[in-house]
């Protein structure tokens, strides 16, 4: 590759040569700077600036005043702070379940049997509906006086409180929402990583008399840890991200009792102009995202350079 | 194959599995299927409480129809078209250009590069919300299209450029080296053989794109301000407070709303699903 390259190196502009044997380094950075522009510009950059609104107060125009660490004093003060975060909490921990029941789904729908494919869409579907849309969707479904599932329920003498308007109950609500579209994105993880798996290997762990549960946990699974790798990855980001569930159900009511950090940041930068505080907030948020982040990246990352 | 396949299994299991994969899928769908028979009740049966029984008419088209003329639903959906359609090319194109310089070359700092694509796209919305609002004001474009049109292309070249660059290194990287000994400029080896066979990750991508955009919230909730601008999943919460006492024509609404994402879904199922699976059967 270099020798003809310097073969053919001979030509008499001066400028034209220069260019011509450090093509294979200059090309790289004009094919990679447009886009790596606009990504600093709107997204390595605006991160930077936030961290550093963390430590001022500012109303969104007007002055800033420089503060210290005066904002993340006031958090942990902050009873609604605390609400949030518990409740970011119960998102992960819950949104776990995504992974698994997309798992048994793709269990049960890996069959070849008549419309089988479009059973499979149709379960997948929930997925390439808008958050805003199924928040509207359950809040619906959820209505205690004509929703459906209280029709349902009731000739069965189980009453169901206003879940959407229940301290108590709303998060789970909303939750519950969240991973209806969520275990089909992991289901249809699963689907494909259970396509690729090797069939020889499931048939000879059958002739040596494995099957059922101990077949799936120690033959099928690890196979499948490509899927489970990007189904956790995912899923982890979508419970922190929480945001259009919570503003279309609750608005993050009643009395913030289903509050996440997300919702409570938009709060107050743009319900009460706490553009320093708000940042805190998103810093928080942010430094917990990076443990995931960080972890995706070093796995991603390994593999990367082995391949190459 | 795991499970093992129900045409081996007794005659009873296979009429079980039959029965229990539609009653299975129906309660799978029981919200979906509850908002899409709303959507069809006349306001007469609302108003009478006839919530799920059998409907004395269906009004689909009465509710469609009314949503269309009583509420802005019909630019909010064209100012949905206005803003994917430039941020797909946009992304796209700045995506093929990136993935290729990451892939074709080797030079210190690749991998550097790469990881913040990748991790830029990971981070939570809210800790680039005040900058990047603050930035559409400055350069004049808040409250405009092109403010979340430029946002969408920058946020999710992010994304695209790690599935291009993962696509492209995964070509047969002799073709490039082929070119190259030809004396075949670097430009030319992009677009005559680089594009032609990216095609399929292309098509991929924009539909992953599109229902991404289409159903994104927060961005046009944060840089626009206009009722005229608004985009549909903005739009909704507008219907949401006009229609607050008929639920029969937020659910047309809703319906509309959702549609054309998935009707871009199923129509292309194959590349969707090509795209939001990458590397989910890789070892």
């Amino acid at each position: 590759m270099t020798d003809s390259q310097t073969m053919s190196d001979d030509r008499p502009r001066k400028t034209g040569t220069f260019f011509r044997r450090n093509k294979l380094a200059i090309m790289p950075l004009v094919f990679i700077a447009p886009a790596f522009a606009m990504f600093s510009l709107f997204v390595i950059w605006p991160i930077i600036q936030s961290v550093g609104l963390s430590f001022v107060e500012w109303q969104g125009i007007g002055p800033k005043t420089w503060v210290g660490l005066d904002n993340y004093r006031e958090l942990l003060g902050d009873q609604v702070f605390w609400t949030s975060l518990v409740n970011n909490l119960y998102w992960l921990a819950l949104f776990l379940l995504a992974p698994v029941m997309g798992l048994f789904i793709a269990l049960f729908l890996n069959q070849n049997v008549f419309g089988i494919r479009l059973v499979k869409s149709l379960f997948f579907f929930p997925f390439v509906v808008s958050q805003i849309v199924v928040g509207m969707i359950f809040a619906w479904f959820y209505d205690p006086a004509f929703g459906l599932l209280a029709t349902l329920l009731k000739p069965l003498g189980i009453g169901i409180p206003a879940i959407l308007a229940d301290e108590n109950w709303a998060t789970f609500g909303i939750i519950a929402a969240g991973l209806w579209p969520q275990t089909a994105y992991c289901m249809i993880l699963y689907l494909t990583g259970l396509n690729s798996v090797n069939p020889e290997v499931i048939e000879a762990a059958r002739l040596d008399g494995a099957k059922g549960w101990r077949l799936l946990v120690k033959i099928v699974l690890p196979q499948l840890r490509a899927a489970t790798f990007i189904a956790l990855v995912v899923t982890v980001i979508g419970a922190l991200r929480s945001f259009d569930l919570v503003a279309v159900m609750t608005s993050g009511g009643p009395y913030n009792s289903s509050n996440v950090l997300a919702y409570y940041m938009y709060d107050n930068a743009i319900s009460r102009y706490r553009m320093g505080y708000a940042s805190a907030i998103a810093t928080i948020l942010f430094l917990i995202m990076d443990v995931y982040i960080a972890w995706f990246l070093m796995r991603l990352l390994r593999n990367e350079k082995g391949a190459r | 194959m795991f499970p093992r396949p129900i045409q081996e299994t007794s005659r009873r299991r296979q009429i079980i599995y039959k029965v229990a994969l539609p009653i299975s899928l129906i309660i799978w769908l029981l919200p979906m299927i509850a908002i899409v028979a709303t959507a069809g009740r006349s306001l007469s049966d609302l108003n009478s409480g006839n919530y799920w029984g059998i409907p004395s008419e269906w009004a689909f088209v009465d509710n469609f129809n009314a949503v269309f003329g009583s509420s802005s639903v019909g630019i909010y959906l064209l100012n949905s078209v206005i803003i994917t359609l430039p941020s797909i090319v946009g992304a796209l194109f700045l995506s093929t250009l990136a993935g290729a310089g990451l892939a074709l070359y080797k030079f210190r700092g690749r991998f550097v590069i790469l990881a913040l694509f990748i991790a830029g796209n990971f981070v939570p919305f809210q800790i680039l919300m005040i900058p990047v609002r603050q930035l559409t004001l400055d350069l004049g474009i808040y409250d405009t299209y092109w403010g979340v049109i430029l946002f969408q292309i920058a946020f999710q070249t992010g994304f695209c450029t790690f599935f291009m660059r993962n696509f492209i290194a995964d070509l047969p990287f002799e073709l490039v080296e082929a070119a190259r000994a030809e004396g075949v400029g670097e430009w030319k080896i992009l677009i005559h053989v680089i594009v032609p066979l990216v095609r399929p990750a292309l098509a991929a991508l924009a539909v992953l794109q599109f229902t991404f955009i289409w159903n994104d919230f927060f961005w046009p909730l944060i840089l626009i301000q206009s009722d005229d601008l608004r985009p549909i999943t903005l739009g909704l919460t507008v219907l949401k407070g006009q229609y607050i006492s008929s639920f029969n024509l937020l659910a047309a609404g809703s319906l509309i709303a959702a549609l054309p994402p998935v009707m871009m879904f199923f129509a292309m199922q194959r590349h969707f699903i090509a795209g939001l699976t990458l590397g989910a059967s890789k070892g």
